[in-house]
């Protein structure tokens, strides 16, 4: 194994990571603050990929494509907060599952009625699309470099946001006891109803930035939804700490049980017997971490309630 | 359930009704020209059959499992495994997918219990993935393409499982077999304790209750009847792959449970039978099936929470009807 290889996988797994971190840092605060659990969160990351790439293709802005997507996504969350997703405050977890699974069913097929059952191109802009040489001899992609970079600065400006920041001060507050915090007089469910605009707007960027590098398809949202569960819970739920360490963490998990292992394993043993070990080890290797980390720490690594 | 004394007639003699109707449905069929949906009751007898395990634990446990269709899974993979090893008789067969499932659940039980609410529920999540794609790389089994079954089992006692209506009423016995162990389980005093566990899990313990191990068993149990569906569905469709153990089949289930009624008896398989018959119908007429069905979700959640076997009895029998947010935490 060479240096390059590792270090263009562990960049891999910091950009993977990243964007679990903009859809956990969403779904973390939702249901930190107001206690509801939404399936459909991997929907509005859909929604961002899809808007993203049907205006790229028109436009050919590639910054007006994510900007457009952001603010379409956050209209149908505002939609969303307003008819649905407030009346599942204090609903049990199960009533909550059910609804937003409802909606991921409805979103699913209204993606297909507006762009069909195949996959949508989207490509990255014209001018990121080369390589870049980073070091001697180790080129990665402008495009990839674009998306860790908006990764570090979003979470960066997330960490401050919340825990620099009065509205942050009340956002916390809320998610470590909202009942105290609506004593004393905070109005929790105005500041809910912003921060599920923002985690939308998040889970908007997130899409709009991955289309180009993975597949815009339907069933997107659920293949990304279920990691960003895996990164709440083992960063405990409401805290944006623990989404973060926790994004991070399944990002470089995923990458050494996708690239790694395979490698090791092939030293040891015949190729036939790790062509067939490799693929269930990448997929088994997150949800070990999972299980792994809520035997020692059943609330997950920084949970937000004491 | 002490209220069973107090139900009305009907009550008690709808389940044998309903019985009667299904066990003659394969000989009136072809009479009404519904000979395709011979298949088709099955199918929803096998789902109905794993909604009500999971609506054992769920409703009257309170454990939101959110990976039943993994321990499906595992009862299917079970029965391909020894049917590619070169048994064929289905009374080792479907008792070794039970007794395997059983002991993955339990298992995973032993971890997984020790969480609560939503961890719960991811833990198990989590686990069922793992059993997906453990099943991807079983390549000697097809890996993601799936296994196609060479023969149906035998069953031996002069009866033919490759003959359609045999199977189905095979498949029916097992069933009613099935929820009648259930429903005296509800009421025995394991149920009993598992309920009390469910509703004040301190107080269970501090009265001596074996808290862990009840619901451990409990657990196993309904894993162990996911299993025996997974079985008799590799055998009903011949065929298997992991997508029965995609976790959308898993929130699929919770769905079912949740539209008939969870904790209610007979709220697995009418959940089960509704959603199935549903999806039925509306991919005969639309390839846009998701939406409707979606939008029902919807209006269930808002209007009818607790479930459509609530609304058919609409006076409250069940004591567990008054605690519907208590089956999640």
């Amino acid at each position: 194994m060479t240096a390059t290889l590792l270090i263009e996988q562990l960049l891999n797994g910091l950009g993977y990571g990243l964007m679990l971190f903009l859809l956990a840092a969403g779904l973390t605060l939702v249901f930190g603050i107001m206690d509801v659990m939404n399936l459909a969160h991997g929907s509005l990351f859909m929604g961002g990929a899809y808007v993203a790439a049907e205006v790229h293709t028109h436009n050919g802005s590639f910054v007006a494509a994510v900007g457009v997507a952001i603010a379409v996504v956050v209209m149908v969350a505002l939609l969303l907060e307003v008819f649905l997703v407030r009346r599942l405050y204090g609903r049990d977890h199960l009533s909550q599952v059910l609804a937003t699974f409802g909606l991921i069913l409805i979103a699913d097929d209204l993606v297909k009625m507006i762009w069909g059952p195949s996959p949508v191109m989207a490509s990255a802009p014209a001018a990121l699309a080369g390589p870049v040489e980073l070091l001697s001899g180790l080129f990665y992609p402008a495009y990839r470099i674009v998306l860790l970079a908006a990764g570090v600065a979003v979470a960066l400006g997330l960490y401050l946001l919340v825990n620099r920041t009065r509205i942050g001060m009340v956002v916390r507050a809320g998610a470590s006891n909202r009942a105290m915090a609506e004593f004393m007089g905070v109005r929790v469910g105005r500041v809910f109803s912003l921060v599920f605009l923002l985690g939308a707007a998040l889970a908007a960027l997130a899409g709009a930035l991955m289309g180009p590098i993975t597949a815009v398809q339907i069933g997107m949202g659920e293949d990304i939804l279920i990691p960003s569960l895996v990164v709440l819970v083992i960063g405990g739920i409401g805290s944006i700490r623990g989404a973060l360490v926790a994004a991070l963490l399944v990002g470089l998990v995923d990458t050494i049980g996708r690239a790694f292992v395979p490698m090791a394993l092939a030293t040891a043993l015949p190729p036939t017997v790790v062509s067939d070990l490799a693929p269930a080890i990448a997929g088994l290797a997150t949800y070990a971490l999972m299980a792994g980390v809520l035997v020692f720490k059943p609330a997950g690594l920084f949970p937000a309630r004491g | 359930m002490t209220q069973d004394k107090h139900a009305s007639a009907a009550a008690r003699w709808t389940p044998w009704l309903a019985l009667a109707l299904l066990g003659a449905f394969p000989l009136l069929a072809p009479a009404l020209g519904l000979d395709f949906y011979v298949g088709f009751v099955r199918r929803a007898l096998i789902f109905a059959l794993a909604a009500a395990g999971l609506n054992f634990i769920l409703g009257f446990g309170g454990m939101a499992a959110l990976g039943h269709a993994g321990f499906i899974g595992v009862g299917a993979y079970a029965l391909v495994a020894l049917v590619n090893a070169g048994v064929d008789s289905a009374w080792i067969l479907w008792p070794a997918a039970v007794a395997l499932a059983a002991g993955v659940a339990a298992l995973i039980g032993l971890v997984a219990l020790r969480t609560r609410g939503v961890y719960f529920i991811m833990i198990t999540l989590a686990f069922a993935q793992m059993l997906y794609f453990i099943a991807v790389s079983l390549r000697v089994y097809g890996g993601d393409d799936g296994y196609n079954l060479p023969a149906r089992p035998t069953l031996g006692l002069g009866l033919d499982l490759a003959h359609e209506p045999t199977l189905y009423w095979v498949v029916l016995a097992l069933f009613a077999g099935v929820m009648a162990l259930l429903n005296r389980a509800t009421l025995s005093r394991f149920g009993h304790a598992l309920t009390g566990i469910r509703d004040n899990e301190t107080r269970m313990q501090a009265m001596g209750y074996p808290v862990f191990r009840l619901r451990l068993a409990a657990f196993a149990i309904a894993g162990a009847i996911a299993g025996l569906a997974g079985a008799l569905l590799v055998t009903n469709n011949s065929f298997v792959s992991p997508a029965v153990m995609h976790w959308t089949q898993s929130a699929t289930l919770i769905v079912m449970v949740v539209i008939g009624g969870v904790g209610r008896r007979w709220g697995g398989p009418v959940g089960a039978g509704v959603w199935i018959l549903l999806e039925e119908f509306t991919k005969q007429y639309t390839d846009y099936w998701h939406l409707p069905l979606g939008v029902l979700l919807l209006l269930i959640v808002f209007l009818a929470p607790r479930g459509l076997v609530a609304v058919l009895q609409r006076k409250p029998r069940a004591v567990i009807a008054a605690s519907p947010a208590g089956a999640t935490e």
